[in-house]
């Protein structure tokens, strides 16, 4: 079955892990722009990274058969330096530009301190200005409750927000429900130990059907698996689901939410 | 048997195995709620007398109590009798 990963860092993979990842029918990544596991030393670091995202990591994709699409955005663990992610933000317009970009992500909160909300803000007003879609990461572990709590307060008290072209990624069992019923896509991480497993993400799909669920592997540099998507599938396969369901999830919402940006210009084969 | 005392502090264990034990429990909750949907979902019936869900009651409770050999124990749990 083909497959799209909506949220995979591939600038830490192998050229190996794309090569498998397209024989095992992953056709689409979007790449969210994040934390490389140690804090940038200036803007120009992140410019590179930006580069990165948009001409090189999209090449090594072209090659293994796989289309990439990238998310221009500074993560919260750097939002904390408010002058610095000022910097950056202020960088964003001229990558958001690029013709492989979907929007504005991931952003979010780490902590939820009143640092990372202020620069939060100010990503959501630019991609709201620009009518860009939005991909949120909610914090890991104790501070995810209390954080996607937050994001979803600040979202819902601005008017201009469609939640059809949000993105609230990383839920589980506690958000899951807050995210859906306020109108927004849930993502749902595949993780070894945190966040979410195939076989929580298949329960949560039962509980609350397939309808605005998205499923990743945030494959990225720690603990996580780039082919944690056909892991799903295969677990929706043992417990009996019908093909178009599992299709749903892995293939068509992701295509639904990312053919509402501009740039998505992939064609589905057939 | 001489014992082999653990190189690690208890804090270390902890922290290196927190969030593994984390997952584990949450795991084990899914499994719990997947039973009791499997359930209410099909109407099918109650596995509250299943010798199974009977024994895996029997093992969380006993994982709550005061070690030593609680892997021991679990393990007797889920183990056939045996009459000398
Ligand atoms: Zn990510």
């Amino acid at each position: 079955m083909n497959y799209i990963d909506p949220h995979i860092h591939i600038a830490a993979r192998t050229t190996d892990d794309l090569a498998l990842m397209a024989k095992m029918g992953c056709v689409v990544v979007g790449e969210p722009a994040f934390w490389m596991g140690y804090d940038r030393s200036g803007t120009s670091s992140f410019r590179d990274y930006f580069r990165q995202l948009t001409e090189w990591e999209p090449k090594r994709c072209a090659d293994a058969g796989i289309k990439h699409y990238a998310w221009m955005g500074i993560n919260a663990k750097e939002a904390e330096d408010v002058a610095f992610a000022k910097e950056v933000v202020a960088m964003l317009p001229e990558f958001l530009d690029r013709h492989n970009v979907l929007g504005v992500g991931e952003i979010g909160l780490h902590k939820c301190t009143v640092n990372e909300m202020a620069t939060l803000k100010s990503l959501v007003e630019l991609g709201l200005s620009r009518s860009e879609l939005l991909l949120f990461h909610t914090p890991h572990l104790e501070d995810k409750y209390k954080g996607t709590r937050m994001i979803l307060d600040m979202l819902s008290e601005d008017k201009r927000v469609d939640s059809a072209r949000v993105c609230i990624d990383h839920c589980e069992e506690h958000t899951v429900r807050l995210v859906l019923n306020e109108g927004y896509w849930a993502g749902i991480t595949l993780y070894p130990t945190t966040k979410a497993t195939p076989s929580r993400a298949a329960d949560m799909v039962e509980i609350y059907g397939p309808d605005h669920i998205l499923v990743n592997s945030s494959a990225d540099w720690g603990p996580s698996n780039p082919f944690a998507v056909p892991e799903f599938i295969a677990e929706m396969r043992r417990r009996g689901h019908a093909e178009a369901v599992i299709r749903k999830v892995v293939y068509d919402n992701p295509l639904k939410f990312f053919s509402q940006s501009k740039n998505f210009n992939f064609q589905p084969a057939e | 048997m001489s014992n082999q005392p653990s190189p690690l502090a208890a804090s270390d264990i902890l922290d290196k195995q927190f969030l593994t034990v984390r997952s584990k429990l949450i795991d084990l909750a899914a499994t719990f709620d997947r039973l009791d949907r499997a359930v209410a979902d099909k109407n099918s019936a109650s596995i509250d007398t299943n010798l199974r869900i009977v024994k895996i009651r029997e093992a969380v409770a006993r994982l709550l109590e005061a070690g030593p050999g609680r892997a021991e124990a679990i393990q007797l749990i889920f183990s056939l009798p045996y009459d000398e």
